[in-house]
């Protein structure tokens, strides 16, 4: 280390022995205070290998770096631009939600898991709520209406979920107008969402036994006048970019995994599909009545980031269909179960201030029944009984197959609750995507792998 | 195919008792610290899971425990010796597999073609103090999309040696659930590649999500009232 020289940036105006302060940095006085400058070329004595083994480029990429959806931190042994290595380090944004439900009523838990994949908050709440009433037995009883509420606004996140993971895989690989246009549509299914839950996230909207509230009025017409502007507006990515040079150079053959891979790997969803296996969980093993819907499931056969992009336009277009479906088929009738037990005892509605309480409700259990408050009350504090035992629930997520594993010891609370994110699973294809690639490839690849973090960690 | 690690796994012979009680609950509401008011405090239930199932099973789940039947003679196994108990519930089957045989089982599950279930949808472990000498249990779930199937297969293994035999092996895409399970319940898989912490840092201490891991929290005050934190708060029974 003695044997390391700097240049002084000043000339000498440090003096003689400023330099022998730190090896690392030269400092020097001024009126402000010590003054160091780092003047590093000291590489060569610092990251010497260990005799024997050759020298060996490591390089974080993240959890910070803006192409790795959230906190990710990618670690990628490198020789030169070429990837010989990838790992994943995950658990930036573990937040223990599981165990977080272990103490919370199985209605609260709703509000917990919309929180894990933030990008499909509906798809997490309709997983966790679908194993309940599984394990609750009344999954034949939940009204027609509100398993069609329920995909309404599963399609509609499906959208959503799809148009940011275009918008931020194309932002990432260059085609900045991808972001935008991608933003752009998000809005209006947001708007939509919004007006259909009350939030644009984090919705808490479908819950055991029905969803929250119905659909607003005049909410059927708002959601048809946009599924009749959407398709058209979604068309500006793919004539941008399916046909283009540069963008098919980036993709093509990038992030390859076929299906042999997939299926070692346990991988589901749009990657699945861009390996040619026309897989979904909604038509495999339909639930809310998936089953009387006339949608296709897209596949390509080039298991790359091209094909995977591919599946994902086709896909929303899919879901299109679906909404539009879903539309005629609504009929009146109620949104929840109609086991008072089990039920959710008001309906939100909109006051003059927003949407809150339902009024006819509060004047039915305030001046009208003893018996309607007590039941309120402990239903809401207390909650309802689960019968013990344990159950499995599979739903097509965004990202592929989203399982949700219950155990309930028959309490008002669950005993355990395990979420198999479609992104955790996903995620470990990142070694075999990437290795043997360029490092630039690697942000493309996992871009169409599209894990969300929240998810990831939860 | 990669060697059975059989010596690695200590199995604690425990009979499987009829009906696995979960709790034994006293009185209605689940209060303990004011009297009882209500008259219903003598009131003693217990909880149990589901009993095991006899034949038949119903639905494609006799299917698959012939198959397995079948196949598992290849390996000089009968069904008997490889699964303690079948349990039915909400049209769903579990296996509770005998650790040391969960290997030939699941190499058995992927490989014989009138099984095939490809896919692996990772483990999930659950912790039950309350039953003495089978504390931790790892139950993983496999998709079969030749067949269009699903089974739940079960493991325990008692707290003092919580190891179960790991899967990767077989299933790769196994390997970051069994880190998450051993991150989190500190069941140790015998014979995973890498078993190392994935979602907490790793030099934390203790699992987090055992049911003796405190859940964490502040009292929250209000208007000079105090509400405990979540865990210390009243539990409905």
């Amino acid at each position: 280390m003695a044997d390391v020289t700097y240049e002084e940036p000043y000339g000498d105006v440090l003096g003689e022995d400023s330099a022998a302060d730190d090896i690392y940095a030269g400092a020097y006085d001024t009126t402000e205070g010590r003054v160091y400058t780092v003047t590093g070329a000291d590489w060569d004595s610092v990251l010497a290998p260990p005799e024997g083994e050759k020298e060996r480029v490591v390089v974080n990429m993240g959890p910070q770096h803006p192409s790795t959806h959230g906190v990710l931190r990618l670690i990628l042994e490198l020789e030169g631009e070429t990837v010989t290595e990838a790992r994943c380090g995950i658990g930036y944004l573990h937040t223990g939600i599981e165990k977080n439900l272990e103490y919370r009523t199985w209605t609260q838990a709703v509000a917990y898991v919309t929180r894990m994949d933030y990008l499909a908050p509906i798809a997490n709440e309709a997983g966790y709520v679908y194993a309940v009433e599984k394990l609750l037995g009344i999954v034949d009883d939940v009204p027609e209406r509100a398993q069609l509420v329920r995909i309404i606004t599963l399609e509609l996140n499906r959208i959503q979920s799809h148009l940011v993971c275009l918008a931020t895989g194309g932002f990432e690989m260059g085609a900045l107008t991808a972001m935008t246009n991608g933003f752009r549509d998000r809005e209006l299914v947001l708007d939509l969402l919004e007006m259909i839950t009350g939030l644009r996230m984090n919705h808490a909207f479908i819950r055991p036994g029905g969803v929250a509230q119905d659909i607003p009025e005049g909410g059927v017409a708002k959601i048809r006048e946009v599924m009749r502007k959407l398709p058209n507006q979604l068309d500006g990515v793919p004539q941008l970019l399916v046909d283009n040079g540069i963008w098919k150079d980036r993709t093509s053959g990038v992030g390859y995994l076929d299906l042999a891979g997939c299926m070692a790997l346990g991988i589901t969803g749009p990657v699945l599909r861009a390996a040619g296996l026309p897989y979904d969980v909604r038509k495999a093993q339909p639930y809310f009545g998936y089953e009387k819907f006339d949608f296709d499931v897209p596949t390509a056969d080039t298991c790359d980031v091209y094909g995977r992009f591919l599946v994902r336009l086709e896909e929303m277009n899919q879901s299109i269909r679906i909404v539009e479906q879903a539309l005629d088929m609504l009929e009146p009738g109620p949104v929840m179960v109609a086991d008072k037990k089990i039920a959710w005892p008001a309906q939100l509605s909109i006051g003059g201030d927003g949407m809150g309480n339902s009024l006819e409700h509060i004047r039915h259990i305030m001046g009208e029944s003893m018996e309607a408050l007590i039941h309120h009350f402990k239903i809401v504090t207390e909650g309802f009984h689960v019968p013990a035992g344990q159950v499995y629930s599979a739903i097509e997520a965004p990202r592929g197959e989203l399982g949700v594993h219950i155990v309930s010891d028959g309490g008002t609370r669950p005993y355990r609750v395990h979420f198999r994110d479609p992104s955790f699973n996903n995620l470990q294809a990142t070694a075999a995507m990437c290795e043997g690639g360029q490092v630039a490839d690697v942000i493309g690849a996992v871009a169409s792998i599209d894990p969300v973090m929240g998810g990831v960690d939860r | 195919m990669t060697e059975i690690p059989q010596t690695s796994v200590d199995v604690v012979p425990v009979d499987v008792p009829t009906l696995p009680v979960v709790d034994v609950r006293k009185g209605m509401f689940g209060g303990g610290q004011s009297g009882d008011t209500s008259g219903y405090g003598g009131v003693v239930r217990r909880v149990e899971f589901p009993a095991p199932a006899q034949r038949p099973f119903g639905s494609y789940f006799d299917d698959v425990a012939d198959e397995l039947n079948a196949c598992l003679a290849d390996d000089g196994l009968s069904f008997d010796d490889a699964v303690e108990a079948v349990v039915l519930q909400a049209d769903e089957i579990t296996f509770h597999v005998r650790p040391e045989h969960l290997l030939a089982f699941v190499t058995r599950l992927r490989d014989e073609p009138s099984l095939r279930f490809e896919i692996c949808t990772g483990v999930s472990g659950v912790h039950y103090p309350q039953m003495a000498g089978r504390e931790f249990h790892a139950v993983w779930h496999f998709l079969s999309i030749t067949h269009n199937r699903r089974i739940r297969v079960e493991v325990s293994a008692p707290a003092e040696h919580p190891h179960v035999p790991s899967i990767v092996s077989i299933y790769p895409a196994d390997d970051w659930h069994e880190r998450e399970a051993f991150d989190m319940f500190g069941i140790v898989f015998d014979g995973h590649p890498g078993l190392t912490r994935i979602l907490m840092p790793d030099d934390w201490v203790g699992f987090p999500q055992r049911k003796d891991y405190p859940l964490g929290g502040i009292p929250v005050e209000y208007k000079g009232a105090t509400i405990p934190p979540p865990d210390q708060r009243r539990s409905y029974s």
